[in-house]
């Protein structure tokens, strides 16, 4: 079961890491259920930011995935992901509790697709962002343009709007993580 | 934004990702921080004057392998620890058999000479400034390797911090060792080591502060 995921996942993210947009959204897709299941054990289900963890915790993984070893397994990295972040609520919020560092199989315990309310919308985070950086998020993001339109509607190349919207991801992982 | 808004939106950002850019990165820092570790050396210290000479002998080389070998051990360490779900592994193991065959020399010598000659052979003429010298030496390329690593996802800043300043020491020394004309091997394992061993823990002490994200 557990070397299954893992073979479906590292499947998953060795083609996205070879810029196949579509097998890295559903990599993230299963891993947002894992990571749903995994925080609501650990923040507890009602957790009023449980969701944003979630959120939090996707970037991250998106953000940092060429610090990922292809030698390695992917479940390991993915869950200590998920832990640093974890701790880093546990942090925040002022909760003394350690957890182990070798048990990536509780990441991968249960799936919960059913995805609940933010208590901090990432929008708000976008809207602080310079407004060039928005236009582009939004075109993408709401219009549904593809990058290599947005660039045209912007007058950019594809490549400067590429390096446009990882700046605002990783200005957003930043915002987010420092919010609270 | 919904999770899923948002995974659609990481999609587009879905660029194809070049292996080999984590160590590669490093060792760029890392040669700029062993250069600007020169470039103040050359004006501060100066390079010995008999370094052609030394270089011909085996002292030189013994004292440039022990603190180059201890950056290499720094290097994998700080490469490892920038993964998540990577444990330090052999960096540890190496860095270790850098410091076990300097001790073994430096007893080896002191157990081969006269009593009297000790004092000289652990203290040297310069054991006050070469720790500090080395120290100062290391601070510009613990900043640059920091400075990069955190573009990486070092879980353990603490840990992977020391990592740093024992890949920023060990090149530091290294570059020391072009001014300094010690050459008993238990000044080297002494005096060069608490040099190292101070970057290492200003590196922890720093780590969990520039190392989150």
């Amino acid at each position: 079961m557990a070397s299954e995921i893992e073979t479906r996942l590292k499947a998953l993210m060795l083609r996205g890491l070879g810029g196949e947009a579509a097998a890295h959204a559903e990599l993230l897709g299963a891993l947002a259920g894992y990571l749903r299941g995994f925080l609501a054990r650990k923040m507890g289900r009602n957790a009023a930011d449980l969701e944003d963890l979630v959120q939090e915790s996707l970037l991250a993984i998106h953000l940092k995935r060429d610090t990922y070893d292809t030698s390695q397994p992917f479940t390991a990295w993915a869950f200590t992901i998920a832990r640093y972040k974890l701790i880093d609520w546990y942090r925040r919020n002022r909760i003394r509790r350690t957890e182990p560092i070798d048990e990536a199989a509780e990441l991968f315990g249960s799936d919960d697709t059913n995805e609940i309310a933010v208590r901090r919308d990432l929008d708000k985070l976008v809207a602080t962002l310079p407004e060039k950086q928005r236009a582009l998020l939004a075109d993408v993001k709401i219009a549904g343009l593809s990058n290599a339109e947005a660039a045209a509607k912007a007058g950019m190349t594809e490549g400067a709007v590429k390096v446009s919207i990882h700046r605002s991801l990783q200005a957003l992982m930043r915002r987010a993580r420092d919010e609270d | 934004m919904k999770t899923d808004e948002l995974i659609a939106l990481l999609a587009h950002d879905a660029t194809p990702v070049k292996r080999g850019m984590l160590p590669a990165r490093l060792l760029l820092f890392s040669l700029i921080g062993a250069f600007i570790a020169a470039v103040i050396l050359v004006p501060w210290l100066g390079i010995r004057p008999d370094l052609t000479d030394a270089m011909g002998g085996t002292t030189f080389w013994m004292k440039a392998i022990y603190t180059f070998g201890l950056g290499v051990g720094g290097f994998a360490l700080v490469e490892r620890l920038s993964r998540p779900g990577v444990k330090g592994g052999f960096g540890w193991l190496l860095a270790a058999a850098c410091v076990a065959a300097i001790v073994a020399i430096a007893v080896s010598e002191l157990m081969s000479m006269p009593p009297e000659d000790m004092p000289d052979a652990i203290m040297g003429s310069s054991w006050y400034s070469c720790p500090l010298c080395i120290i100062v030496l290391s601070i510009p390329g613990l900043a640059a390797i920091l400075w990069t690593m955190r573009r990486f996802a070092p879980t353990r800043p603490t840990l992977a911090g020391a990592a740093a300043g024992l890949l920023a020491g060990g090149l530091a020394a290294t570059v020391y060792g072009l001014h300094c004309d010690e050459t008993a091997a238990p000044f080297v394992a002494i005096w060069y080591s608490l040099g190292v061993v101070v970057s290492a823990l200003l590196g922890a002490m720093v780590g969990p502060r520039v190392l989150r994200w």
